[in-house]
């Protein structure tokens, strides 16, 4: 019986340790759930913010806006959401996670990444759908996808892609292994792997632009501060910074 | 058997029944039959099928020889050994697509080579996605087969070649019978690891709809758009599993209790 009685102990233990991770007394904690894309970013905007509210620190949840819509909608506490396409803020707006009307704070637009030197010498967009090129694409369930088959409409060049992507990164990571000649990824990817990858931009890519979009979270446990980040983000900080990771205007 | 046991047991029954469960709840079942009978579903299921089955004849073609040879050799370091082929068990899938990647890719040192002597590119190919998954699938078969040569035969293979069978002999007509009780739980392990193979495969392969986009890849797709779908997508994964599962186990544990 006794025995019994500690491994039930052992096992309630396991549980609420698993249970309860957050915690933490004084300081204000500010939770940021945010596309992959703002990771970089973000990160730099975090240390300004840090500084200029003292006790005040940010945390992030960086992953596919899809998937961020997905753990919000299910229950996972957050002060703020920034999505990478309208179309996840529209869900997670409709699943009434969100406290007031979203607002846009950067703008998106595809490149082509190839390798250094881009020794194919792909010109341009139509260039993609050559023969013997292999080319990988984001998803079009995602958002760089659904920008490329908005490229593909407006121009009436199809492409043959060899994968279809789950995210911009992977396609990224393909270009850089030099699996794959070419990539349609966005500006700030092909930025943040400059040196590895070289840009080739097409003036199709304004067809397609993303917008950006954030919003208080409802429920937030630092509703204050999350409307601080948010006027932060869209303030002119926020502004350079993301101006720096290729990013553009609203 | 001490009754305390049941407590641990049932806890470690509902870590992996109530998850499905809960998958079950959620769904809207009359909504599911429609969900699966898209073409792209159809086509995940199918590729499915088809390059697990290959990996599977794969894993046995290559993993038998490898478990006798672990098994029966002498040869120093093979401790070692064991544990590099061990390795895919532990490894993180993307890791080890990342691995396969940068062989086989075209920068990789025997993609550069296929790719240079005979024009084959491997990554974003079926076969890519039949490598993956024999690659994270083989230790499964491997270690089943091992277990199984380690508990007995080699005193009959002994005798046999006392009584002058050649060794080729003795691995086709006493070895090979041994093995096959394991050889059949080994080889659902391995069908069964292969047909929900993920990390490797979008890794190293890619995914693209009726080449690469296996059915666990399809159901992280669709989930960016419609969970509902892919919920409906991994109940299909389940069902197929438990089905080859409940199907091939019972055949093979019959046979390992002679």
């Amino acid at each position: 019986m006794r025995k019994l009685g500690a491994l039930l102990a052992a096992a309630t233990l396991l549980i609420t340790a698993c249970g309860s991770s957050s915690g933490g007394t004084g300081t204000k904690t500010l939770t940021v759930f945010a596309a992959a894309s703002l990771t970089e970013s973000f990160t730099a905007l975090k240390a300004q913010f840090e500084s200029a509210h003292p006790g005040t620190q940010v945390r992030f949840n960086f992953a596919g806006s899809s998937a961020l819509v997905q753990q919000l909608t299910n229950g996972a506490r957050a002060d703020v959401f920034a999505s990478a396409d309208q179309a996840n803020m529209d869900k997670a707006g409709q699943a009434g996670v969100l406290d007031g009307a979203p607002s846009v704070f950067a703008t998106n637009v595809l490149t082509i990444a190839v390798a250094p030197g881009n020794p194919k010498g792909v010109a341009g967009f139509a260039d993609l759908a050559t023969r013997g090129l292999t080319v990988v694409v984001c998803a079009p369930q995602v958002p760089c996808g659904s920008a490329t088959q908005k490229v593909e409409q407006k121009t009436g060049v199809t492409l043959r892609p060899a994968s279809e992507e789950q995210d911009v990164k992977q396609v990224l990571n393909k270009v850089q292994t030099g699996d794959a000649d070419a990539g349609l990824v966005y500006v700030t990817d092909a930025a943040s792997a400059a040196g590895k990858v070289a840009r080739v931009d097409f003036p199709e890519a304004a067809q397609a632009v993303n917008s950006y979009p954030i919003a208080v979270v409802k429920n937030a446990s630092e509703a204050g501060r999350a409307k601080e980040w948010v006027d932060f983000v869209l303030g002119q900080q926020g502004r350079a910074e993301l101006q720096k990771a290729g990013f553009g205007a609203p | 058997m001490p009754w305390v046991l049941w407590v641990p047991a049932a806890l470690a029954l509902a870590l992996v029944v109530l998850p499905v469960a809960g998958l079950l709840v959620r769904t809207d079942l009359r909504r599911v039959p429609g969900l699966i009978v898209s073409d792209a579903s159809l086509t995940a299921l199918r590729l499915s099928l088809e390059t697990a089955a290959v990996s599977t004849l794969a894993c046995i073609v290559l993993g038998v020889p490898l478990a006798v040879v672990l098994a029966r050799s002498a040869v120093p370091g093979i401790r070692v050994l064991r544990a590099v082929v061990l390795l895919p068990l532990v490894l993180p899938p993307v890791v080890g697509g990342l691995a396969l990647l940068y062989l086989l890719g075209r920068k990789g040192f025997l993609g550069y080579l296929l790719g240079v002597t005979a024009g084959v590119q491997v990554p974003f190919t079926t076969a890519a996605v039949i490598i993956a998954q024999t690659f994270v699938a083989m230790p499964f078969l491997v270690v089943s087969l091992e277990g199984a040569l380690r508990s007995g035969g080699e005193r009959y293979e002994r005798i046999a070649s006392t009584l002058g069978a050649r060794p080729w002999t003795v691995f086709r007509r006493v070895t090979l019978p041994l093995l096959l009780p394991a050889l059949g739980s080994g080889a659902v392990l391995s069908f069964a690891r292969a047909l929900g193979e993920f990390g490797a495969t979008i890794t190293f392969a890619g995914s693209l709809e009726g080449v690469t986009r296996t059915l666990p890849l399809a159901v992280y797709t669709e989930a960016e758009v419609d969970v509902d779908s892919a919920v409906a997508l991994a109940l299909l994964l389940i069902v197929v599993a438990i089905v080859v599962i409940a199907v091939a186990r019972p055949r093979a544990l019959e046979g390992t209790a002679r």
